[in-house]
């Protein structure tokens, strides 16, 4: 519903000039809650970076004669896996799958639908419902199981986790942006530019989209983290990367069968999609609070 | 006197927003007589609203707060009595009609349903009888069909209905004093004239005492025995009706009366004929509130606060230059620029 | 109102036939043979032949399509090969034990999020306010499959309390049948809990310093009603408009709960059939599942309408979603 209002031209500019000066910088680190989840967003990043680095061991070489070993045995910080893999490298290489599925995927989603939404909300008429009717089909899938079927159609694979977690968002970024798009429509300058000749295309482009870019970038940033829980819920289903990359979905999959061994695995797993989650939705909260406080996603 | 029905003296209200202290209200006093109207007029953020929300005791819990005053309502020490004593008086000796009709009804609730709350929050009586009452307060307050209107949500009302209904809740339980925050602001002006006339013949048949809280000088003249014109948390002039009509004394009266002429010969069209705005609340002010705005104003105005004087019987004015012994020139219209 | 509910449902047809669509479109998009896929590499040519027609697959598309819907249209969702069964009647099968969860968890969500959300509000910045606060951000990062393992660990593996898998029936006693619902349904509620816990706060926070809560106190209501009753009810619309969305949560949470704790419901019929390829189940359940989702919005829209008396009864939006 919030995301259909048209928002009155005032806070719209009031927003645009926010965006400009970067003062919402200012007010999105003032709020230490956002600040802290920033942070930790980006401690998270650097670790999967920088990964190579961190890890005390590779993280997929095998050594059945040491495995389930516990916490800070024989130099392995949180103990060995099934396979006698050193749990602590395979945790910080499974940074880099979820986020690198988290960012790709969200930004599929936001390609396709918005380019969806702009079209839908500009052109109207039958081609807005002909792809808002498709969306609304999407949005009648629980998120998890439309990415889950996608997958048994697809195969396991770190590409088609990507594209099948970047279709389901699609519909989501297609609402907000053609809501905005609608409300930017009726606006005095778009009128004015159309008179002048300006084509669809560089409408579109130059003056609506600018206009949606708060809402997405608020909208975005919290779908990396429904994102990085879908990846994780994937392989933990067995439907996500192939083994043996490491992921923390299908780390805590593993730990599952182990719980009573060796419990770490299923525990930092988890704990590690915890804290990346939680840090991009307090981050992603600051945001909206900062960009665009009308909204509630 | 035992006819008193309401004093409030030194009546002091703060409230505490982020690291300062807003002094809202300051020292003001108040005595009404059963079946009085008392008007107080003032400029947006003179503190009318605080003060009469102050007499409820429905500050904003943790942010409002009463350092000073006491409050005497038909003999009960108001500030004194416990949470569920002073919900027994709202509603039912104090009632409360606010500024804006279409956003003090309930949305989700009947018409009906909202009158009846108010009946049986304070009457041990049947859901029927209260239903029946609802009927009968919709009549009084005149509001036609009121057997199908009691059924109906208030965005099935226009403003003034919604008003009346107001109305109709407020004096519901017959209470001894009624507060009207701006009962009429938001409407059109034959729809005040109507709704204002009610009040007064209610008022007549039920002996209620009215606070009638206004920006509008006519209004007090029409509804008022008894006025007080605040500025700034202070009451810079008061008294009866009469003698203020007859002989304002103070410059922040003086302006306010002309701001009605520009409003009435301009058609309505409201000019802020009082240059400047009121001080900043957060600061202390060490001499008059109006100094900075007051075309009268000397040396001392900046550096004295001038303390009420009663310059005649009943008529306290609050300014270094109106006295017992001492007038000040009234210029004409020097407020208009 | 019928009249209302039925006008819904005429525009809810076109979203079915949408679903309907789509699962259509993504079994067909399986690159290769869905049927040599399903019988695995060992199938011969003969047997996938057969399969090819069995399915249909031998038709053209727009055959196959019509085909699809007139038989869906009929209640028939295709036959499983590997149980040799109806799917409707698999479903059918495990759709209440499903329902059991889901419902529980819902009821759970609802009289935790709700109150807490509340009492939250009316203490906007306490201590309790900054509690629930972080308590349901927590709780909507958390993975709830990793809180499910967690659950297990404890109060299963270490303490005993729970039975780590399964689910009871009635015949081995009303305890033991509630002693395995417990996690499970913990695990799917803590996200719908935690979003409860924060569109209602949001959403009173908004309506407290409404004028209409200021006449309510000014009435001498007590404080319990003013913010239950009145505030409350204003509330309720965004809160709606949450249920609608988490009922898609639940039902996409439960896929993953029922395969934490190998409970008998629809997610693990979907699960199952993934791992035995049987795509004709996958298919039938997941377009169930949709259909149900659509339904339950219907509702939410007619709830709509109990709670906002402004809404009008003779326009057809409120809409699914937000
Ligand atoms: N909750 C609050 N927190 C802080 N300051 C407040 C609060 N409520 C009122 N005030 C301050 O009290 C002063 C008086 O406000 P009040 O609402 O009484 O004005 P008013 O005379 O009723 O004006 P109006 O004619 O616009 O209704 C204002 O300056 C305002 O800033
Ligand atoms: S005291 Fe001075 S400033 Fe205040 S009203 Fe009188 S003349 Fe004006
Ligand atoms: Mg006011």
């Amino acid at each position: 519903m919030t995301s259909t209002q048209p928002s009155s031209i005032e806070t719209r500019e009031v927003k645009k000039k926010e965006i400009n000066e970067r003062s919402f910088i200012r007010k999105l680190l003032k709020n230490r809650i956002a600040a802290f989840g920033l942070f930790v967003t980006i401690f998270m990043t650097i670790i999967a970076i920088l990964a190579p680095l961190i890890a005390t061991h590779s993280p997929n070489e095998m050594d059945i004669t040491h495995s389930l070993l516990g916490a800070g045995v024989d130099g392995h910080l949180l103990g060995t896996d099934n396979y006698g893999r050193d749990l602590f490298s395979r945790i910080v290489y499974g940074a880099r799958i979820s986020l690198i599925v988290g960012v790709s995927a969200v930004v599929f989603g936001a390609v396709f639908g918005t380019f969806l939404g702009l079209i839908a909300g500009y052109f109207g008429g039958k081609l807005d419902s002909l792809i808002m009717r498709t969306m609304d089909g999407l949005f009648a899938f629980p998120f998890i199981l439309l990415a889950i079927t996608l997958m048994t159609v697809l195969g396991q694979g770190l590409v088609n986790v990507i594209i099948a977690i970047g279709v389901a968002n699609i519909p989501g970024f297609a609402r907000i942006v053609r809501g905005q798009v609608l409300s930017v429509k009726e606006e005095e300058f778009i009128e004015v530019t159309r008179s002048l000749g300006a084509t669809h295309g560089r409408i579109l482009f130059q003056h609506v989209l600018p206009n949606c870019l708060a809402p997405l970038i608020v909208y975005g940033t919290m779908s990396i983290a429904g994102a990085i829980i879908s990846e994780a819920a994937l392989s933990f289903l067995g439907l996500g990367v192939q083994p043996p990359t490491a992921s923390w979905g299908s780390i805590l999959k593993d730990g599952k069968d182990f719980l009573v061994l060796n419990p770490q695995m299923a525990t930092f797993s988890g704990l590690a999609i915890l804290i990346t989650v939680l840090g991009i939705n307090l981050f992603g909260d600051g945001l909206r609070d900062a960009l665009d406080p009308k909204m509630k996603v | 006197m035992s006819d008193e029905i309401l004093k409030v003296e030194n009546l002091d209200v703060h409230f505490r927003s982020s690291a300062s202290i807003v002094k809202a209200v300051n020292g003001v006093n108040i005595s009404l007589k059963k079946k009085e109207t008392l008007g107080i007029v003032g400029e947006s953020g003179s503190g009318k609203s605080v003060t009469a929300t102050a007499l409820m005791r429905l500050l904003p819990k943790g942010i409002g707060s009463i350092p000073n005053g006491k409050i005497t309502f038909n003999g009960k020490d108001i500030l004194s009595l416990s949470d569920k004593e002073m919900r027994d008086v709202r509603g039912n000796d104090i009632a409360m009609i606010f500024q804006d009709p279409m956003t003090s009804l309930n949305p989700v609730f009947t018409v009906g349903d909202q009158i009846e709350e108010a009946v049986r929050t304070h009457q041990q009586i049947s859901k029927k009888e209260a239903k029946l009452k609802a009927i009968e307060m919709l009549k009084v307050v005149g509001i036609p069909e009121p057997e199908k209107r009691v059924k109906m949500y208030p965005h099935e009302f226009s403003g003034g209905m919604r008003q009346r209904v107001m109305i109709a809740i407020a004096l519901s339980c017959n209470p001894k004093l009624l507060i009207a925050d701006e009962p009429t602001t938001a409407l059109d002006v034959t729809v005040q004239a109507q709704i204002l006339e009610l009040m007064k013949s209610l008022q007549e048949k039920n002996d209620t005492s009215i606070i009638m809280i206004t920006h509008d000088l006519g209004v007090v003249w029409e509804m008022c025995d008894k006025v007080i014109v605040m500025y700034a948390g202070n009451t810079v002039e008061s008294g009866k009706v009469k003698t203020i009509y007859d002989n304002p004394l103070h410059p922040y009266t003086w302006g306010l009366l002309e701001s009605q002429i520009t409003k009435n010969t301009l058609n309505g069209n409201k000019l802020p004929a009082i240059p400047g705005s009121p001080p900043d609340l957060r600061n202390p002010i060490l001499g008059c509130n109006f100094a900075d705005r007051c075309p009268y104003a000397k040396e001392i105005c900046k550096t004295t606060k001038p303390e009420p004087i009663e310059v005649e019987e009943g008529h306290i004015v609050s300014c270094h230059f109106q006295t017992k012994s001492n007038r000040l020139e009234r210029k004409e219209l020097v407020y208009i620029e | 109102m019928g009249k209302y509910i039925l006008k819904r449902l005429v525009d809810l047809l076109p979203t079915i036939f949408v679903v309907a669509i789509i699962v259509f479109v993504i079994t067909r998009l399986i690159p290769g043979d869905p049927a040599a896929v399903m019988l695995g590499p060992q199938a011969s040519v003969e047997d996938i032949q057969e399969l090819r027609d069995d399915l249909g697959l031998n038709e053209p598309l727009h055959t196959q399509f019509f085909q699809y819907i007139g038989d869906l249209v009929q209640g028939d969702f295709g036959v499983s090969l590997t149980y040799n069964q109806p799917v409707i009647s698999l479903i059918m099968d495990r759709f209440p034990n499903t329902l059991i969860l889901a419902i529980s968890a819902l009821v759970i969500a609802l009289l935790i999020g709700i109150p807490a959300g509340i009492i939250s509000a009316s203490k906007q910045n306490s201590v309790m306010d900054y509690t629930v606060m972080v308590i349901s951000l927590i709780g909507v990062s958390i993975p709830i499959f990793w809180l499910g393992v967690m659950l297990v660990l404890y109060f299963s593996v270490n303490l005993g309390w729970f039975p780590a898998t399964g689910m009871g029936t009635m015949d081995e006693g009303f305890i033991t049948y509630i002693k395995h619902l417990v996690l499970p349904s913990i695990t799917l509620a803590t996200i719908p809990m935690a979003t409860f816990a924060r569109i209602t706060r949001s959403s009173m926070l908004e309506v407290i310093s409404q004028d209409y809560i200021k006449t309510a106190r000014a009435k001498g209501i007590k404080e319990f009603f003013v913010i239950g009753k009145h505030a409350f009810k204003n509330a309720l619309t965004p809160i709606l408009t949450v249920l609608g969305m988490q009922v898609s949560a639940l039902l996409g949470g439960a896929v993953l709960t029922e395969t934490i704790f190998s409970w008998p419901g629809m997610g693990r019929l979907i699960v199952d059939a993934i791992d035995k390829r049987d795509f004709v189940v996958v298919q039938g359940t997941v377009l169930f599942i949709a259909i149900i989702f659509v339904l339950v919005n219907l509702l939410i829209d007619v709830l709509y309408k109990i709670v906002n008396p402004r809404v009008n009864y003779s326009s057809g939006k409120g809409g699914t979603g937000k």
